[in-house]
């Protein structure tokens, strides 16, 4: 079971974090909304639940609380350029299908 | 998929609800876009990763125009088409264009409207804008990957409501959503704010290329309030390339230029001065049309000589705003450059000198203004995070009123009130059975109407005749966040209402505003004398009009040696009150008010005497006792 940042994704959530000045690391999650089921959840995290589980990818504190971890387990976060759009992208090997922008999705 | 951005804790959008939102530093030489990403205020670049956008416009006859660097490249070769510096056109007529006679274009000023000859046909200043800011917005789209719900669009603290107006039609033309105008020093204090986030009193000194800005802000506890603003609406960046541009033609004694030459030397003006930022010595050198050559060499010592009155004329408004917020240059805590044009050396060390301090560029001059508009535009936009409550204040410059009886003026909203704002009063009416009233909304410091600015007139109808002073009517105003008024007057008894919103002529220019407040400190003690005698003469005319709806209702209750002594009062105040005495005025209304009191007594007694009488008909058969004082009988 793990969850883990592309190298390049590390880069940046570091970058950003810095510039925010505070936070222990990045929780991603998953909530039960969007158009095709389900949605991803990418937040700065400043503090750590007591059921979290913890992650350590390229020295960024994942954090995933239990009820997600399901739908996450063995997704890689990347960061990715599209032309002038630049963000972070959920591979995720649990999804079958996802809406046409890909910003929710069913497993 | 979609590419998601970082948000912060709890603060995640459903899918498809991004709120995209972008700050724009609509500026006269270069614009700029940027958005919040990751919690992170971004410029955001072109193709080539650049992120100054030229605000040059250029005009083909069968294609879309260009916009950027590729019009202003295009400067030389077609200038009659290549719009640069629209920022100075907007929402003013060809008359306050100062130095049209230097530019090149083909004004057309039919409409009592400023408009431009181009290949593409006849474009009003509020087009070219709009072609600038539809590039922006493309940029932006492209960026974000999705459409805008809106953005916030800097403009000089000093742009009149003609110019706010414009810029708003130009975003609107553009299809972008305007959620709010800011201030350009605002915006710069925001994006300083909260990088920095310290309390004090600062100072923003913004030199762009077309306008100067000096601004007076407190933060305290994370809220900015601007104390007081000034600045020069037509003084910047591009002045100095001028002053240059001047030179070379003294020093190079150069015939009358071509239009094409003339271009290209402002262009050289404009990298020598450039250059000199970082250097001591600029060479200048180009090959006209006409087949001569310049060639000449600008030195730092030449160039800070030939500008010192412009460096000089951008201090007067910073002293006049500091003396408007009450402070020294001791009471200034720091100060913020803004505009690419503070970056020449004698500026920053004028601004150093003039404020005992190093002033603080560690933000890009060129970005800040852009950056704290995307920060105010993410805000707006819904996006806030949790504990990001701090609050924006902007002022008004001038106060605003009521005319009231005598020509007098009251105060509904004070200088400096931070909008948007809403207050109100109640007024009455002055004479029976009066039954419209004239509003009359005005500007400015001083007591008498005559010397402020008149905004607008309206009248509220259809009040129920009541005795004088029986009225009450709420008169509220109500100044937007983009510095707009409205005024509302409502008769509380009947509900009746009428209400004006004042459209653009309310803006005043700087001068006018700074000449008003120098004319308000100047007449304070004229002005209170000249308060004191119209109010003694309203007074009066009050108890002229009282008593003679009294001697026409009663005037049988008095004996015709005391009518005639009533008379002679009526006389002696009315003539009193047409002169400007204050004292004379004062002694007639005592006398006539010494000479009514019986007769009002006698009032008194017969109007009780009428409603005991009323109530006590069925049940009494005659005269009621006498009530209250022995002189019934």
């Amino acid at each position: 079971m793990a969850v883990t940042l592309s190298e390049r994704a590390a880069k940046h959530v570091v970058k950003y974090m810095t510039k925010r000045g505070k936070g222990i690391g990045l929780r991603l999650g998953v909530r039960t909304s969007g158009c095709s089921g389900m949605a991803y959840k990418l937040e700065f995290a400043d503090a750590a639940n007591p059921d979290d589980i913890e992650f350590e990818s390229h020295g960024v504190r994942v954090l995933v609380d239990p009820k997600s971890l399901p739908y996450l387990d063995g997704t890689e976060l990347d960061f990715a350029r599209e032309g002038l759009n630049e963000g972070f992208k959920f591979n995720n090997p649990n999804v079958k299908d996802a809406c046409g922008c890909g910003e929710s999705f069913n497993v | 998929m979609a590419l998601l951005q970082i948000a912060e804790p709890g603060e995640s959008t459903a899918p498809h609800q991004h709120r995209l939102a972008v700050g724009i530093d609509l500026g006269t030489t270069n614009s700029l876009v940027a958005t919040v990403r990751s919690g992170l205020t971004v410029v955001l670049g072109d193709d080539f990763g650049r992120p100054l956008l030229p605000s040059v416009v250029r005009y083909l006859p069968d294609n879309p125009p260009q916009v950027g660097y590729e019009a202003q490249g295009a400067q030389v070769v077609d200038p009659r088409n290549t719009i640069v510096s629209v920022k100075r056109f907007m929402g003013r007529g060809l008359h306050d264009i100062a130095e049209r006679e230097s530019m090149p274009y083909l004004f057309d000023d039919k409409l009592g409207m400023l408009r431009l000859h181009t290949a593409a046909g006849l474009k009003s200043p509020v087009e070219i804008s709009a072609d600038i800011l539809r590039t922006l917005r493309q940029r932006a789209e492209v960026s974000l990957g999705g459409p805008l719900v809106g953005a916030v669009i800097t403009v000089p603290a000093y742009f009149d409501d003609a110019q706010r107006q414009a810029t708003k039609d130009a975003a609107r033309l553009a299809g972008l959503p305007v959620l709010r105008l800011l201030n350009e020093p605002t915006a710069a204090a925001i994006a300083y704010g909260l990088d920095n986030a310290a309390e004090g009193v600062y100072a923003v000194y913004d030199l762009g290329g077309g306008t100067f800005d000096i601004s007076i802000l407190r933060l305290s506890r994370g809220i900015f309030e601007v104390l007081a603003t000034g600045g020069d609406s037509a003084l910047g960046g591009d002045d100095f390339d001028q002053r240059i541009f001047c030179w070379m033609l003294e020093t190079a004694k150069l015939k009358p230029l071509s239009v094409e030459d003339a271009r290209m030397l402002l262009t050289r003006a404009r990298e020598a001065k450039e250059y000199l930022t970082f250097h001591g010595v600029a060479p200048i050198g180009a090959r006209l049309n006409s087949g001569e050559t310049v060639d000449l060499t600008l030195t730092t010592e030449i160039f800070t000589d030939i500008t010192r009155t412009l460096v000089a004329k951008t201090i007067q408004p910073v002293k006049k705003a500091l003396r408007d917020a009450g402070l020294s240059t001791s009471d200034v805590k720091g100060v913020v450059m803004v505009g690419g044009a503070t970056r020449m050396p004698q500026v920053q060390r004028a601004v150093g000198e003039f404020f005992k301090q190093d002033p603080l560029n560690n933000l890009d001059p060129d970005k800040v203004v852009a950056i704290g508009a995307a920060t105010q535009a993410n805000l707006l936009a819904g996006n806030r995070a949790a504990g990001d409550d701090w609050l924006l204040l902007d002022v008004i410059p001038l106060s605003l009123g009521l005319e009231t009886m005598g020509g007098l003026v009251e105060k509904i909203v004070p200088r400096n009130a931070t909008i948007p704002t809403a207050r109100a009063q109640e007024f009455t009416t002055f004479r029976d059975g009066q039954t419209a009233l004239a509003i009359h909304v005005v500007q400015g410091e001083r007591e008498l109407v005559a010397d402020c600015r008149s905004l607008a007139r309206f009248e509220l109808r259809g009040i129920p005749p009541m005795v004088a002073g029986a009225a009450r009517i709420r008169v509220t105003f109500q100044v937007d966040a983009d510095g707009l008024l409205a005024v509302a007057a409502r008769e509380q008894i009947s509900g009746v209402e009428a209400s004006i919103v004042v459209k653009p002529s309310y803006g005043l220019t700087d001068d006018e505003i700074a000449g008003m407040l120098k004319d308000s400190l100047l007449h304070v003690k004229d002005d209170a004398h000249q308060r004191a005698l119209k109010e003694s003469q309203v007074d009066a005319q009050r108890l002229i009009e009282a008593v003679h709806s009294a001697l026409a209702a009663d005037g049988d209750l008095l004996a015709a040696e005391d009518r005639r002594r009533v008379d002679a009062g009526l006389d002696k105040l009315r003539v009193a009150a047409q002169g400007d005495n204050r004292r004379q005025i004062m002694l007639a209304m005592d006398d006539l008010e010494a000479d009514t009191k019986e007769f009002a007594a006698r009032r008194m007694n017969k109007s009780i005497r009428q409603a005991f009488a009323g109530r006590n008909i069925n049940e009494l058969d005659g005269e009621p006792t006498a009530v209250g004082t022995g002189e019934s009988a």
